[in-house]
């Protein structure tokens, strides 16, 4: 241990290794049908990025910020009219504007945190939410004066060849989420995710140390905003394959919000298990409901149980495992390799 | 053990000098009028019973208190309206009375946060993982692996520190203000509900830290043993008044002092 100076141990390349060859090879050569990527794996990919970014402001930085939706409108605009007004600029380049835009808006809506913390910083986030989708209902600029209300999102064009069919859109946000996943990693692991650790274990003592409140929460705010746009674009162009304000409504949030605690706070691989889990478990209730007891069950008694079942789970882990289903999975983990060196 | 002619660093001029500062909550005064100053690598013990000031003493030198008469002098700078991280870039550090480390963080995480100062890359170099965010991490852990091996906490430094043992944690929180290399050591009851054996170990790290670094140290603390025996010279505090300052043999026959703590009444 003590020799290791890398970030990286020999467990974590092997399992990024694992990882690249199932979602880039054998996902796209076994899975045939559209409803696997167009229901499951494109929404799963985007929001567990939204979530990754909730993750750096309230599981790393402690900032309990609410308005992951706000910031993902704004990416999702944003890349909308930047690809619509500026001739030739490559998807990617958009995409990467359109995230430092929402990060530009976090910055300023993450400057309250300076003052309020708690439940009351969780309000004044809140406020992003509702101020960005007004904007982008008040002015119409920002939906090119569509007056339908739904534009249809632009085809995805990368080198003159337009990625439209779902597995191609699969592989387009599976390099974008890949990407922003290590950096997400190298920034948690690194001095930056020390620092965001330290102002949300005890800000005090870490302002002793010369770690600045002011630098450090802003910047949160600025790379989770970031994180949001990027997957707010995506989702809008691959998932929805339209921008319209209302399905980035306070609902998405608390959403992201459930994803990022259900999953562990504080842990990358838990905003892929959150989002997993709360995008597939209305799929699986619904399977259940129709398959094992035959529409027995009233459509609307399921949706019911869903909300049940995730509003327990929310106290349960909240009381017995805060650090989440991420948690769960280390243990397990530990606990069956530790009986296989036996 | 004050002997100050077999030391490596000599103890030299005022490396801080508190002028006439009082401090007040309300209409408490916490602090009244007080002065005394600490010399370049002397031990500075600052002592008096509950409710003194001493802690408030600390806190106003690092920056978290403003006083509101009074100026602190570090380095022949003053500080004033400053905030404690800038205090902290001056190369003023601190351990908390009530130990104020990262909870859910790893010891040598904890320990590593202390290297911040240390730590010129971005988080875009970091993010990226450049030769610059890379090197930087190489030495800030090399240093941080140092610092567990001195304060023999090798076995722990994984352990998220809220789990370990007090004294432990008091040990992790002495490594972490090292790890910012100041010149100057604040340390609040570094010694504080501790036994017999963890406080002669720890008065070994930070008499060790002074001799081979240099470190100035200020330290507050209640064992009247421990800080007659590895301090150069104690401030006594009564009611936010200093009553006694000097070498600990005077102090400790100083006659208001003894008064202080065996509660003799409080009238003229």
């Amino acid at each position: 241990m003590a020799t290791t100076i890398s970030t990286y141990s020999r467990n974590d390349y092997i399992n990024f290794s694992v990882l690249m060859v199932l979602g880039f090879l054998i996902i796209p050569m076994t899975v045939n049908s559209d409803y696997w990527f167009t229901s499951i794996l494109i929404p799963w990919l985007c929001l567990a990025l939204a979530t990754i970014g909730q993750q750096v402001i309230m599981g790393y930085t402690g900032q309990l910020a609410l308005g992951a939706a706000g910031f993902m409108a704004a990416g999702a605009f944003a890349c909308f009219n930047l690809i619509l007004r500026v001739d030739g600029l490559p998807f990617f380049g958009a995409l990467i504007i359109s995230g430092l835009i929402a990060a530009a808006i976090g910055i300023v809506f993450g400057l309250p945190s300076l003052r309020i913390r708690g439940i009351y910083l969780m309000v004044a986030t809140l406020a992003s939410q509702f101020f960005i989708i007004w904007v982008i209902d008040k002015f119409g600029w920002f939906k090119n004066y569509d007056s339908s209300g739904i534009i249809t999102a632009q085809d995805i064009v990368i080198f003159g060849r337009p990625y439209t069919s779902p597995v191609d859109m699969y592989l387009v946000i599976l390099v974008v989420v890949t990407v922003m996943t290590i950096l997400a990693i190298n920034m948690a692991r690194g001095s930056t995710g020390r620092n965001w650790m330290a102002v949300r274990d005890m800000d005090v003592a870490a302002e002793s140390m010369g770690v600045s409140l002011l630098k450090t929460k802003i910047q949160a705010f600025a790379i989770s905003s970031f994180f949001c746009g990027v997957a707010g674009a995506l989702f809008a162009f691959t998932y929805l394959k339209s921008l319209e304000p209302v399905a980035f409504d306070i609902k998405l949030s608390f959403k992201i919000l459930f994803m990022c605690i259900l999953g562990g706070l504080g842990t990358i691989n838990g905003a892929f298990i959150g989002a997993g889990f709360i995008l597939l478990f209305p799929v699986l209730l619904n399977y259940l409901g129709n398959n094992v007891f035959h529409g027995a069950i009233d459509a609307t008694i399921i949706s019911a149980l869903e909300q049940v079942v995730f509003g327990v789970l929310m106290i349960v882990f909240m009381i017995y495992e805060p650090l989440g289903m991420a948690r769960l999975w280390e243990n397990l983990k530990q606990r069956f390799f530790k009986k296989k060196d036996k | 053990m004050t002997d100050s002619q077999d030391r490596n660093f000599k103890i030299g001029n005022p490396i801080l000098e508190v002028n006439n500062i009082s401090l007040s909550f309300g209409g408490v005064n916490a602090i009244t009028d007080t002065s005394f100053n600490v010399l370049e690598h002397e031990v500075r013990a600052i002592i008096g019973p509950n409710g003194a000031g001493k802690s408030s003493m600390l806190n106003c030198i690092n920056g978290i208190y403003k006083p509101q008469q009074g100026s602190i002098a570090f380095k022949g700078n003053k500080l004033s309206k400053i905030t404690p991280n800038l205090i902290a870039q001056m190369g003023i550090s601190r351990t908390f009375q009530n130990l104020a480390l990262f909870k859910r963080m790893s010891a040598i995480d904890n320990i590593l946060v202390g290297r911040k100062l240390h730590s010129k890359a971005s988080f875009f170099d970091v993010a990226f993982q450049l030769p610059k965010a890379r090197r930087e991490e190489k030495i800030n852990l090399k240093k941080c692996e140092e610092i567990v091996e001195f304060l023999e906490i090798e076995k722990i430094k994984d352990t998220p520190v809220g789990k370990l043992p007090y004294g432990l944690q008091k040990r992790v929180e002495l490594g972490r203000a090292l790890a910012t290399e100041a010149s100057l050591l604040l340390l609040d009851e570094p010694m504080a509900g501790m036994n017999v054996e963890e406080k002669r170990e720890m008065c070994r790290f930070i008499l060790e830290v002074n001799e081979e670094y240099g470190t100035t140290m200020v330290l507050i603390e209640h064992d009247m043993g421990v800080v007659m025996d590895i301090s150069d010279r104690v401030v006594v505090l009564d009611y936010g008044k200093i009553i006694g300052d000097g070498p600990p043999d005077e102090v400790r026959t100083n006659q208001k002092v003894i008064d202080a703590y065996l509660g003799v009444s409080h009238g003229e």
